[in-house]
């Protein structure tokens, strides 16, 4: 264990000393006075670290990481999890733009909002099955490309639109599921829009009890409502959009 | 109406059989990947209307039976509307749909470096024996301080006190461009990546991720991350001996990429480390990056991965404002900058953008040095050019018009028997190089096409020894963006101020 005071220190003499303490074989860092320091767990590897973050992470938390867990007490920035291939990010607080951008595996738990462009072509794998939890609403472009993997969008705050336009643009693959129901004239016509089966439930409360107990709410008020669950038309959207000279 | 099937489309070539040769082996049949041959009873017949003069039967022909021909059937000539323009209308209006194709422009624009004429020394100054005084073609790419010191050790030896940032060493100033597994067959990326070892230079992933069999050359391999992430992770990150991300490509500027879900099978997805059987869309702008800022930010994001070992790369197709461009990215950090010509190759595109938008690699190559030499960061940042360089006068124009190393790509395959049809996208390559059909990709032996790539590399390198020698100079850094070296004919006063040249008889 180590605790590392991040006040005035610049990202590379931060990341530099994570590094350093993961090669040391530290498993669990206390970073205390964090304030928009880029890249944090930055290609990280090893599922038992433990990253505890007082403070605002900058941009990129979590960028290429591959097993570790980074716990926020607080908001986020933007590129949370930027091609994370495992691990698990919770965020107390809001995320910024590109939450999850090309993320393969993991999970990310957002407590409050996150901003435009979150999921964009997130993709699973064999095994790895990348799972991004919003507990309030989205912005614009949410789950463009989207290709694999799972996104829940919960509208826990009481507000009617929990997303905005482009919705689900491109999706190819994965799944969606909105606790609330949207505005459908929103939605791409690259998508189905069906409500969730006893299946679906089932699969999702395995990480939406987590996601409670993670933050401490009760799962019997995320579980009030009946899900909707949005999964593309097709695989290959573009099939038929070319032809060969 | 008349039903939808009829086509006025006819056969652009005519397969034809001398009977009286052909000994009915079948080989033809066996080899064409279009499907063109059958066999008829007693006789090979042929569907020209598949043919795309891919040259694969007539080449591997025991009995020399085989002639591909145009069609001579022509669509009535008009200097206004093209074949191309006549068959593009009926095509799209059989099918509504993009016209796309492989390779780069079939457009005869301006060829520049067909315009620039080398220098050479008579009796003023000496030329030099490439084959009896070295002639140093070893080029290191990546940020170059802008000043260096010395320390001296006990024996007054000097010994170099400055950090070098990292480089990539070439043995000679040519990469492999980048082509993913997907778009080639990964026989054609061993053949690169053999040859590539062979000759210490380096071969690069494309978006395509790192095929297992690819890791021990590591040394000798680049790998890509774009907008797709595919394959991305911190391992693969770490597997190579530098890091590109790609913006754009000169056969398409400002698109995406999308390789078809029918090609994506066990061992791509795996490779691409996404699902079986779904399309793998590139989309056009990579979501992290809307700004230069952004732009930093990923560079940055793969130094703190690599923990500052590894020279990050961009990869940028040649485009109207491209010195501004390209100022900025070496503002961002990047090491080591990519510029793709305009007439560079894909392995697929739509032929709107691959025929119409982008700028010459002469001319961007000529502006982007100037512009760095001006800002004074010309140091920081390494150029690569690329976009069909089809012989080393290419390549030596090119450096001294300011790359500091030159990409083949098209020229590689066309080493591998590719006969530029153009129908990459189709994954039909009898040649076994853009095609995953396992009967396809087969015949294409890594071993032996890499020692042709070696070949060609190593014969190309002796041609620029020459040209050096010609010119009085023993390395080919003293010539790169030398362009007082280079005289142009046949150009226009714009022209020639943009390439910084001067005209012949100068």
């Amino acid at each position: 264990m180590i605790t590392i005071d991040a006040s005035g220190m610049h990202y590379k003499d931060l990341n530099k000393l994570i590094r350093e303490g993961i090669g040391r074989g530290i498993k669990k860092f206390f970073l205390e006075n964090v304030n928009g320091q880029y890249y944090i767990g930055d290609g990280i590897k090893g599922d038992d670290i433990v990253i505890n973050i007082n403070g605002v992470p900058g941009n990129d938390l979590g960028v290429f990481m591959d097993g570790p867990t980074i716990v926020v007490n607080g908001n986020a920035q933007d590129n949370v999890g930027n091609t994370m291939n495992a691990g698990k990010i919770l965020i107390k607080g809001d995320a910024g733009d590109v939450v999850g951008y090309g993320m393969r595996g993991g999970r990310i738990y957002i407590l409050g909002n996150a901003g435009y462009r979150v999921g964009i072509h997130m993709k699973g794998y064999d095994e790895q099955l990348p799972v991004i939890i919003i507990g309030g609403k989205v912005g614009s472009f949410f789950a463009e490309y989207m290709a694999g993997g799972v996104i829940v969008l919960l509208g826990l705050n009481d507000t009617d639109d929990t997303c905005s336009d482009y919705f689900a643009t491109g999706m190819h693959g994965g799944v969606i599921y909105l606790r609330k129901k949207i505005d459908f004239s929103k939605y791409s016509k690259e998508v189905d829009l069906y409500e969730a089966d006893d299946k679906d439930t089932a699969f999702l409360k395995k990480y939406l009890l987590e996601y409670a107990d993670n933050f401490n709410i009760a799962f019997e008020d995320i579980m009030d409502k009946s899900f909707y669950k949005i999964v593309p038309s097709s695989a290959r959207p573009y099939a038929h959009l070319y032809t060969s000279a | 109406m008349i039903k939808s099937s009829f086509s006025n489309i006819q056969s652009e070539y005519l397969a034809l059989i001398d009977h009286t040769k052909c000994v009915r082996c079948k080989r033809c049949i066996q080899n064409c990947g279009w499907g063109t041959y059958s066999f008829g009873g007693d006789k090979i017949i042929a569907d020209h209307s598949k043919c795309v003069a891919c040259g694969r039967c007539y080449t591997y022909c025991p009995e020399d039976a085989i002639s591909i021909i145009k069609n001579p059937t022509v669509i009535r000539e008009n200097g206004n509307w093209k074949d191309n323009h006549i068959k593009s209308i009926w095509k799209q209006s059989e099918t509504g749909g993009i016209v796309i194709s492989g390779m780069g422009t079939t457009f005869k624009y301006k060829k520049y470096f067909d315009h620039i004429l080398l220098d050479a020394c008579q009796v003023t100054n000496p030329s030099i024996d490439p084959l009896r005084e070295p002639m140093e073609l070893k080029t290191y790419l990546g940020k170059k301080p802008s000043k260096i010191e010395l320390d001296f050790n006990e024996e007054g030896e000097p010994i170099l006190k400055t950090k070098m940032p990292p480089q990539i060493e070439l043995q000679t100033p040519f990469v492999f461009g980048a082509m993913s597994y997907g778009s080639i067959s990964l026989n054609a990326q061993k053949a690169m990546a053999l040859a590539a070892r062979a000759l210490g230079i380096v071969m690069n992933t494309g978006e395509g991720g790192l095929h297992d069999d690819l890791i021990p050359f590591g040394k000798n391999i680049i790998v890509q991350v774009a907008s797709g992430r595919f394959g991305v992770h911190r391992d693969y990150l770490n597997s190579g001996i530098a890091v590109e991300i790609k913006i754009g490509q000169g056969a398409k500027p400002g698109i995406g990429g999308h390789l078809p879900g029918e090609k994506i099978g066990l061992d791509i997805s795996r490779t691409r480390m996404i699902p079986l059987g779904t399309d793998a869309i590139s989309p056009a702008p990579h979501h992290d990056i809307y700004s230069i800022e952004d732009l930093r930010q990923l560079i940055f994001a793969i130094k703190e991965a690599t923990n500052y070992e590894k020279p990050v790369s961009v990869k940028i197709a040649a485009v109207h404002n491209v010195a501004a461009i390209v100022s900025g990215i070496v503002r961002a950090g990047a090491d080591i900058i990519y510029i793709d010509g305009y007439t560079g190759g894909t392995g697929a595109a739509p032929n709107i953008i691959k025929d119409h938008v982008g700028i010459p690699i002469e001319l961007a190559l000529a502006q982007v040095d100037e512009r760095l030499r001006e800002e004074g960061i010309r140091n920081e940042a390494s150029l690569i050019a690329a976009g069909s360089i089809r012989s080393s006068a290419d390549a030596v124009k090119a450096i001294a018009l300011g790359a500091d190393a030159v990409a083949i790509g098209t020229a590689a395959l066309i080493v591998m028997g590719c006969h530029v049809c153009g129908k990459c996208n189709t994954g039909n390559c009898s040649w076994g190089i853009t095609t995953q059909r396992p009967e396809l990709v087969r015949r294409l032996d890594p071993e032996v096409y890499g020692e042709r790539l070696y070949n060609l590399i190593s014969a190309w390198s002796h041609e620029i020894q020459e040209v050096l020698g010609a010119m009085g100079v023993n390395s080919i850094e003293s010539l790169r963006g030398s362009r007082e070296r280079l005289r142009g004919v046949e150009l226009t006063d714009a022209e020639l101020k943009v390439l910084g040249i001067k005209h012949a008889g100068l």
